[in-house]
């Protein structure tokens, strides 16, 4: 049957096709939607783990009992998971086990873009590349069955123009596979040096027999067109690539390691000029240049950010598209920022105030860096603002500065449980004397709203078992951990005052709904009494986006309004009331 | 049939991944090879959003780089003109007569330009400035903006009107359906 799909959601497809038995994920843009799809296929067993390390190595163990295992995530949590994927490549797969990585040129919602085909050729497992969801859907079949026929796990790597495009795909019904007898089996799973030393010859024989697999995989395809002109492209950029140059030949990687070196050198002798089009690193380019042929790539094609039509084209002096001339360098931005009502936002407000050092972590309040908030010195990646702000105080330490009492680590709920524990820990254990801040808003806002072991909603939507957070950290040894009410900026103040002037360590949870979530209550608006008003603009410091100036006063968009409260309390004129009925 | 190719724009949260959905399901129902980009994540919680619809024979890219676009469907003024260059000469604009302000205005660093409508009529496109507030209190609800901006830009494309009726009826609540009916109608006979 003929659907349009999202990437994602054909990724998913394919995987229940397949025959799919379990799949795990941390949620992580561009590749969310893939387990919230595969959720909804009563057949495969779905959850959210908690981070993306605990989700490749559960995936391994079904794996392992003989079941067909996915595990999706985006680039980075790739790094998280990048310790038992170099041990899974030696051992290998029982079940099909496929590792679905969501790249994302152009940082649409990341901290980097990390091309994640080098962990192909670094762990020695094949990579595939679809190139719209069609091939998604295909590929993750392909991949499901190269595992088991190979002996690996296979990593299937997609962009965001590949998870969140839309595009026609062919669906075909579930073939149902069963589920391999469990065997133990010591040489093969305990890679205890001695084992892991024979695994690596293995490794090696199995990379051989993939690169003669690559040369004639079907998927790595040649169109033949024009003579003048070659392109060897993968992903992504092949879909460029037809678009701007309509006339020249193509040979399309599918599969970019192993590389089909056989291939490559066939076609580079039947064209007279080559060019290499690809995202980001110069992956393939590399490997054209190892056989020796001259080839135009990056020295033309830029290495950062995504590829489209219009950059292409330039790259090599194509004319394309006919636009418009209109001045647009002028314009106001319109950058996200933190909703009307958000729960992160007072803490940010008082942090800013009280001048304090903030190391920040990854997720919507990442945007309290921004002003007029400006409250975060630094953000590394997913539990970095408590093992930071540790960092941080050790330096301070040394040289006696007094700074050191203004060092706050600021932490998401969810992050908190994907990597915040063992930072926390460690701090706890070396003695350190850091105020940690959980913004626990019920919920993994940034990614759309999916559950975490502090909620009790598992993915498949059975209750699960919540964890509470303060009975967690005082369970862990540390004396001093208190909750505060997210709108209640008083109480913040006094309450973090305190603790950064403590010599211990502390922990202050500001726990609020997200205001997308159902469990938020709306409440009255807010509206500005101008009589009152002596257009300060202290109440534009909160950044809320239903606050402006118009004229001399401030004003409230009753729309876009909460009934928060915060800017209210900022007011020194009680200039702002809230309407009395809803 | 050549590539028609649609850029729809607006603000986060305005509905514009809803509308370029029920574009797209329309060309797969035509017969045609369809892509649709859109975003997620981070450039969702207020800021601006773009989503792609591309449609024909053979579609290759899903994105509408600059001189592409057919058509720009803008849910807010300044986001059409942000994306105008996507334009190539001869397309038309079909954009809600509704400002909503950036951040960078409330806070008072940058004016919100005056000149938006000039700015797009001295390209020499074509600009229809639909009244999407205005109609849809009209149809009875304000919440069927969307659907009188979607029927603007269905005069324009060779779809039956009934398919994008029908189809705009699917992803709206039922007791909604009359008004969204006559939203259609007003925007439709514009
Ligand atoms: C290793 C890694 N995995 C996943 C992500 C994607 N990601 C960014 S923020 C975030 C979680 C945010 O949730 P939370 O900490 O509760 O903060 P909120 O957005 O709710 O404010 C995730 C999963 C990432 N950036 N890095």
């Amino acid at each position: 049957m003929k659907k349009v799909m999202m990437g994602n959601e054909a990724v998913a497809r394919g995987a229940w096709e397949a025959g799919l038995h379990v799949a795990t994920a941390y949620p992580g843009t561009p590749s969310s939607e893939i387990l919230e799809s595969i959720s909804k296929y009563p057949e495969i067993y779905s959850e959210w783990c908690t981070n993306e390390k605990v989700a490749l190595e559960v995936a391994t163990g079904a794996s392992f009992a003989g079941a067909r295992a996915l595990v999706a995530m985006k680039h980075v949590g790739l790094n998280v998971a990048a310790d038992p994927l170099f041990s899974l490549s030696y051992i290998g797969a029982t079940g099909g086990i496929v590792i679905v990585t969501a790249d994302d040129p152009s940082m649409h919602s990341s901290q980097n873009e990390q091309d994640n085909r080098h962990y192909a050729r670094a762990a020695k497992i094949p990579v595939l590349e679809p190139s719209d969801s069609e091939e998604a859907r295909r590929f993750m079949k392909i991949a499901l069955q190269m595992s088991e026929e190979f002996d690996t796990p296979v990593l299937l790597r997609l962009t965001t123009r590949i998870s969140h495009t839309r595009t026609v795909v062919n669906t075909e019904e579930r073939k149902e596979i069963p589920i391999k007898k469990y065997e133990k089996d010591f040489k093969k799973r305990v890679i205890l040096p001695m084992n892991a030393r024979t695994l690596h010859y293995k490794v090696e024989e199995r990379t051989k027999k993939l690169r003669e697999f690559a040369n004639n995989f079907k998927e790595n395809k040649i169109e033949m067109k024009s003579k003048d002109i070659g392109i060897i492209t993968d992903s992504i950029s092949y879909q460029y690539v037809k678009e701007v140059f309509p006339l020249a030949s193509v040979l399309k990687i599918a599969m970019p390691w192993p590389f089909p070196y056989k291939l490559a050198r066939e076609f580079a002798s039947s064209v007279s000029r080559l060019l290499c089009i690809e995202e980001n690193d110069p992956f393939i380019e590399g490997y054209i240049r190892q056989l020796g042929i001259e080839v135009e790539g990056k020295d033309k094609v830029p290495m950062v950010l995504e590829l489209n039509p219009d950059r292409v084209a330039r790259s090599f002096g194509v004319d394309y598209g006919d636009p418009v001339e209109v001045k647009v360098d002028d314009l106001p931005p319109r950058p996200p920022s933190l909703c009307p009502g958000c729960p992160h936002t007072g803490f940010f407000y008082i942090a800013n105030k009280l001048k304090l050092i903030v190391t920040g972590d990854i997720g919507c309040y990442t945007l309290g860096a921004l002003p007029p908030l400006n409250a975060i010195d630094t953000c590394v990646e997913m539990g970095a603002s408590i093992t930071n702000a540790h960092g941080i105080q050790l330096a301070l330490r040394a040289e006696g500065n007094e700074d050191i009492k203004k060092v706050v680590g600021v932490i998401g709920d969810s992050t908190f449980f994907h990597s915040g524990i063992t930072g926390l820990i460690n701090t706890y254990y070396n003695g350190g004397i850091g105020t940690v801040v959980i913004l626990d808003n019920r919920t993994t806002a940034m990614t759309g709203h999916q559950g975490h072991p502090g909620i009790g909603r598992t993915l498949m939507g059975t209750p699960g078992r919540k964890i509470d957070i303060p009975k967690f950290i005082k369970g862990i040894g540390i004396e001093h951990v208190y909750t505060v009410e997210p709108y209640d900026i008083e109480r913040i103040e006094e309450v973090l005052k305190r603790e950064i002037a403590r010599d211990d360590i502390s922990v202050v949870i500001v726990k609020g709904p997200c205001v997308l979530i159902s469990e938020f209550e709306r409440k009255a608006y807010f509206y500005v009494d101008e009589d009152k008003c002596n257009g300060c603009k202290l109440c534009l410091g909160v950044g809320c986006p239903a606050i402006s100036m118009e004229g001399d006063y401030s004003r409230i968009d009753k729309y876009l309004c909460t009934g928060c409260s915060l800017c209210a309390r900022v007011c020194p004129f009680d200039a702002i009331v809230q309407k009395e009925d809803k | 049939m050549n590539t028609v190719s649609i850029v729809v724009c607006g603000v986060g949260g305005q509905g514009v991944l809803t509308a370029s959905d029920i574009i797209s399901i329309i060309a797969l129902k035509g017969g045609y090879d369809v892509k649709k980009s859109e975003v997620h994540g981070m450039s969702q919680r207020g800021g601006s959003v773009i989503s792609e619809v591309r449609f024909g024979d053979k579609v290759y890219s899903p994105l509408i780089t600059d001189g592409m676009a057919d058509y720009i469907l803008s849910f807010e003024k300044l986001e059409a003109l942000r994306n105008l260059t996507r334009l190539k000469k001869g397309g038309a604009v079909i954009s809600n007569d509704y400002e909503i302000k950036p951040a960078s205005v409330l806070m008072g660093k940058f004016d919100y330009p005056l000149d938006i409508i000039e700015r797009i009529k001295s390209t020499g496109v074509e600009l229809t400035l639909v009244d999407g507030v205005g109609l849809a209190l009209e149809a009875g609800n304000i919440r069927t903006v969307n659907t009188v901006l979607l029927a603007a830009l269905a005069r324009k494309l060779s779809f039956e009107k009934e398919l994008w009726i029908k189809s705009t009826l699917e992803r709206v609540p039922k007791k909604t359906h009359e008004v969204n009916r006559k939203a259609f109608e007003l925007g439709y006979n514009l």
